[in-house]
């Protein structure tokens, strides 16, 4: 029987209900998520939860929609980005040499531009559609998968146990698959929370500026940037998305933190 | 040739040459993506005639390297090009507002920088006691809000309940500085929590890295004072160290700079850039690209630097 | 009778720990350690790693190093309890009564500052010493130590001067202040052995001069025996047996001290060469990429059939490139080596499976040598299913058959490298070598990272191996006693060339060339006096020469 530290078992609560709401948003949401059903910013009631938004639409269905489409595309960008930096941190890090050298000076290259600035040259000239979002976020941030992946296997590379299996004759595939991958996986699982975190942040960010997803689909940044206006006159409807994406990102903070203490205590540690 | 002197020589002919790579790959963003670029920015109900005058304009007939080296010759005159929505001069454009966003960034800096170090330090001294795991929760939790929304639950509580500070930060040349502190102050507010969660965490771990030294054990057996210790064993290795965290995170500050501005409505460079990102205005974008990668590049390097020049080892060759 | 120096009673020590992923817990270290000294007097603590001796030296201090707590217990120093003294009469004490050497002088001295200025900093600090009369004292320090140019030495930053000259500096930091005691913690394990006899004089001779009290802290017993006057045995942190240096080196009484004493004295019979070489390195020159000079110099030795090569020197000899080169990780540039009669590739990859299964390598640590994910069985496993294709029940039968080999009985195939002991790891190593059936098994420093009865039980069983497997050894080594328990034919290098070559009894004895005469005659011996004599004897040498 494993045994769950209570803050990891809080963060493994909010982090399930929030994508059982993603998954299951056309079943729970109360009404069509670009659906005009009231008047304009209508206070919470028993009709309306969270109440209206800016052209009144029903705020709750909003944000279940908005945090559907969040987080479909920070997970689509994730999974990008881990399979792109993961992929060629390896590769680098067992072919060394000029290989090595190439690809690492390329990925500084790219990382002296702030992903921010570098997402907002190119989307001034593509068209802002989510499978642009999620390759443009995914790539920009496949660089920091990269350096991980790269010195996490350069640190193992080096290991004798490697130069063990070389010594034995094993193929490339034996050193990756079963010497080097398993030692690295920890740091990496912990590192997917971050960069999860980090692409919700970013794709809030670009939608917030009017460059991420565009209306009507919803989106938590989104949310945001249409209800703006709102907070001036006391009106709290830009704020739900905040307290939405804080506990998400912390919740999954806390179930990265007890994966990574788990795994490192696994038997053999992390050597 | 002292090694200083050469390794900084060093350092700086890559930074510029990691800035000339920086500003052909940003070229290459906007140029060297496919699709027609012309079409993209009138959009589907375009001319012909509107379309072959804007590749004209946008120099698109002309081949990309061409076109790249006459932007770059222009860049270096100081000509940044006119923008294609209202045909100004970028430069004149960009002078004013570049000036506003380096006000705002130096008063974020100038409240962050300390009160991180200051953070930092009462961290380690109080190590996993409730000092340091209240400043860890809250910089957590910082961190995991996005940097408009920390500006809207700001204006939300600070300035449209309580009403101390105004909720947009227009500021012009006709403010006093005490009237354009006083528009600023929520911007800043952001800002400063922003990078305060990211610097007080790595200033923390770079103190504790100094202070777990042997060589700070061997001045703690030494019978000094715990001050003695800390002003002349631990401050000198942890000078650059900090520095590098003070810098990464001025970068850092760079690109919250960008964010915080539209959220304020504030006249700087960040506004500029997102307004003409949606109005499809190529060049000025390129001109605020390079401009914020040349700023990010530049911090990095002073960074380098510091860490070269205060390195004993390097300072005192054998 | 008047009062000791030191008087440590009921001493107790206890730690936090934190293993990854569970609650913190608190166990105790040290369980009660009695004992006295006298001023003037040198008191050697021994005992292997884990015996809680550093941390019963520091106690002398009132310090506890990173989560140690000093429990339970009395230290008197000079009359006073100091684990009841306040803050400000433990700082009085540290630095002016009592002083450390620490390990690791390159790592104890702070970079950023001039040695003069943190070897005289405690006495002008504690205000024993004007600055002028500290400084002065530090250049007769140093002259006593033998630096060189005691005048201007103390001018230089940490890392401008060597690793021995470092040392000896941490030796003058502890003795400016002029303390009554000096707390040594391993002062000289760090060193390499021709270094380690030179501090190891300078030190004794500082002490002797300045008539100051020491603690002198070590695993290695024929050190501690040149320099103290009374030695304390620690195991486990309880204390095993106390005595005079001649009682507990000529007359030892429990059995532990007993092992100590007579670790190093494994008898091994030289073998004659017979047949033709199984291995033979010939012209072999060889570099690293982007390196302008050789670290291999026309290197030719040959290992007969079940023999033991020993190839010794100290670091940076080239004697671990020697290892590289033969199994093809680092190509030469020129000369060739022959297996069992076939000229080997020169590199790895283009070698035949047979020519790789056919020698083995065993690593200095067991640690990074064994893939902390895997099983025991799987690590031994992988050579039988990957060389001879073995599955199942056969590929089980032979691991614990391999198991058996190397003294691990039964339930050790589901463990992982971690639950095992430092010598356990060491063993595995060799079941995974022994089982791709090998002629020839490299060991690199195989038991330096050991403590030194660990060391001993893996060495009676690579020998006894030997004869069981008809296996040879290449054993890479900088521990002379090692080779003399275990080689039939040595090698000794020095930056980069073999120097002297030849059957053991033949490199063992006279006429040395200089090389190999500093080299022997460094490695200490478990004897009352072999530091004086071989200063004495070294001095006459050098007179004659």
């Amino acid at each position: 029987m494993i045994r769950i530290p209570p803050a990891a078992l809080i963060g493994l609560f909010f982090t399930s209900f929030f994508f059982l709401c993603a998954i299951f948003a056309p079943y729970i949401a109360p009404y069509g998520m670009a659906e005009v059903v009231g008047d304009v910013w209508e206070p919470s009631s028993s009709e309306f939860l969270l109440g209206t938004d800016s052209i009144g639409r029903d705020l709750l269905s909003r944000m279940i929609w908005g945090g559907r489409t969040t987080i479909f595309i920070a997970t689509a960008a994730t999974i990008l980005s881990f399979v792109t930096g993961a992929t060629l941190g390896f590769f680098a890090a067992v072919s060394g040499g000029w290989v090595d050298q190439a690809l690492s000076r390329f990925i500084d290259l790219i990382m002296s531009i702030p992903s921010l600035i570098f997402a907002l040259v190119v989307l001034s000239v593509l068209p802002t559609t989510i499978f642009t979002l999620i390759v443009l976020m995914g790539l920009l941030d496949s660089t920091r998968v990269f350096r991980l992946a790269r010195a996490v296997a350069v640190d193992i590379t080096v290991m004798d146990y490697v130069e063990a299996a070389r010594l034995r004759g094993e193929k490339i595939g034996w050193i990756i698959f079963r010497e080097t991958l398993p030692n690295a996986l920890s740091p990496l699982v912990a590192e997917m929370g971050l960069r999860f975190i980090f692409m919700v942040l970013f794709v809030s960010t670009l939608s917030f500026l009017g460059l991420g997803v565009q209306p009507p689909q919803a989106d938590w940044g989104g949310i945001v940037k249409d209800n703006k206006e709102g907070i001036n006159y006391g009106i709290q409807a830009a704020l739900y998305p905040a307290y939405a994406i804080a506990a998400l990102c912390i919740s999954i903070n806390l179930v990265a933190d007890w994966i990574l203490s788990r795994t490192t205590s696994l038997k053999g540690g992390r050597g | 040739m002292h090694p200083i002197i050469k390794l900084v020589a060093q350092r700086l002919t890559l930074g510029i040459l990691l800035l000339f790579a920086a500003s052909v790959l940003i070229f290459a963003g906007t140029i060297m993506l496919p699709g027609d670029v012309a079409q993209q920015i009138l959009g589907q109900g375009a001319t012909p005639v509107s379309l072959a005058n804007l590749r004209e304009e946008l120099g698109l007939n002309t081949p990309p390297v061409t076109r790249y080296f006459n932007w770059l010759g222009g860049v270096l005159q100081g000509d940044l090009g006119t923008a294609l929505t209202n045909g100004r001069d970028i430069a004149e454009s960009i002078s004013g507002r570049l000036k506003n966003t380096i006000f705002l960034a130096f008063w974020a800096a100038a409240i962050s920088v300390p009160l991180a170090i200051f953070l930092g330090l009462l961290a380690v001294r109080y190590k996993d006691r409730w000092p340091d795991k209240t400043i860890s929760a809250v910089t957590l939790t910082t961190i995991s809000i996005p940097e408009f929304m920390i500006g809207y639950i700001l204006v939300y509580w600070l300035a449209i309940k309580f009403r101390w500070f105004p909720s947009v930060a227009i500021i012009n040349d006709s403010m006093s500085l005490l009237e354009k502190l006083n528009a600023i102050a929520l911007p800043v507010m952001v800002l400063t929590l922003v990078v305060l969660a990211h610097m007080m965490r790595m200033t923390r771990a770079a103190i504790l890295n100094v202070m777990q030294s042997a060589y700070i054990e061997t001045a703690e057996l030494k019978g000094l004072p715990m001050l003695t210790v800390i002003r002349k064993h631990a401050f000198p290795n942890a000078v650059a160290p900090i520095v590098n965290v003070v810098m990464i995170n001025m970068a850092y500050l760079v690109v919250g700079v960008v964010v915080v501005e539209v959220v304020f409505a504030y006249p700087g460079m960040g506004q500029y850039l997102v307004d003409h990102v949606t109005k499809r205005d190529v060049p000025v974008v390129q001109a605020c690209g390079l401009i914020f990668a040349a700023v990010y590049i530049g911090l990095n390097l002073i960074a380098d630097i510091v860490s070269i020049v205060t390195n004993p080892r390097l300072r005192h060759p054998k | 009778m008047s009062e000791p120096l030191l008087k440590v009673r009921g001493l107790k020590i206890g730690a936090t720990i934190y293993p990854p992923g569970e609650k913190s817990r608190d166990i105790e270290i040290v369980h009660g350690v009695d004992f006295d000294l006298e001023a003037g007097k040198v008191l050697g603590l021994i005992g292997e790693s884990g015996a809680g001796k550093s941390t019963i030296g520091l106690a002398a201090m009132a310090y506890g190093r990173g989560g140690v707590e000093l429990t339970g217990g009395e230290v008197w120093v000079n009359g006073r309890d100091v684990l009841q003294s306040n803050m400000p009469d433990k700082r009085k004490l540290r630095g002016a009564e009592v002083t450390y050497v620490s390990q690791s002088a390159a790592a104890s001295f702070n970079p950023a500052k001039r040695i003069m200025e943190q070897v005289t900093e405690a006495a002008i600090s504690q205000g024993k010493f004007s600055r002028k009369q500290a400084e002065e004292r530090a250049v007769a320090l140093f002259e006593k130590l033998g630096l060189p140019d005691p005048e201007n030495i103390g001018s230089r930053y940490p890392h401008q001067v060597s690793g021995g000259q470092l040392q000896r500096c941490m030796t003058a930091l502890a003795l400016c202040p002029q303390p009554d005691l000096v707390v040594f913690d391993e002062p000289t394990t760090a060193l390499d052995v021709t270094t380690q006899i030179d501090v190891l004089v300078a030190i004794k001779n500082a002490i002797r001069d300045t008539g100051v009290a020491a603690l002198y802290i070590t695993h290695d017993l024929a050190v501690v025996a040149q320099v103290s006057d009374h030695i304390m045995v620690l195991q486990q942190g309880a204390m095993v047996e106390y005595g005079t240096t001649d009682q507990i080196i000529n007359n030892p009484v429990e059995e532990y001290t007993r092992a100590l004493v007579s670790v190093r004295s494994i008898k091994h019979i030289e073998k004659e060469p017979v047949g033709m070489p199984i291995l033979k390195v010939e012209g072999v020159t060889a570099r690293y990429k982007g390196t302008n000079f050789d670290v291999l110099k026309n290197i030719n030795v040959e290992i007969h059939p079940g023999q033991t090569l020993a190839v010794v020197g100290e670091s940076g000899s080239g004697k671990s490139t020697l290892a590289r080169v033969i199994t093809g990780l680092l190509p030469p540039t020129a000369g060739e080596i022959t297996f069992d009669g076939r000229t080997l590739t020169r590199e790895l990859a283009t070698r035949p499976l047979d020519d790789l299964r056919e020698f083995q390598m065993i690593y200095q640590m067991a640690d990074t040598a064994m893939n902390p994910r895997q099983t025991v069985g799987t690590i031994i496993g992988r050579p039988l299913e990957f060389y001879f294709g073995l599955k199942g029940k056969a590929k089980q039968e032979r691991i614990q058959q391999l198991l058996d080999e190397i003294e691990l009985g039964e339930g050790f195939q589901d463990r992982y490298p971690a639950e095992l002991s430092g010598g356990q790891k060491q063993r595995v190593c060799i079941a995974r070598a022994l089982a791709a059936k090998p002629k020839l098994i490299i060991c690199d420093e195989v038991t330096s990272a050991l403590d030194p009865l660990v060391a001993d039980g893996i060495l009676k069983l690579l020998l006894r191996l030997q004869k069981v497997e008809d296996v040879a050894y290449l054993f890479i080594t900088h521990d002379l006693a090692t080779v003399k328990a275990i080689a039939d034919s040595i090698a000794v290098m020095f930056q980069g060339k073999v120097v002297r070559y030849g059957p053991k009894s033949q490199v063992l004895a006279p006429p040395f060339d200089d090389y190999t005469d500093l080299l022997l005659s460094s490695v200490p011996e478990m004897r009352i006096g072999w530091l004086e004599e071989t200063i004495a004897n070294r001095k006459m040498e050098s007179a004659g020469n």
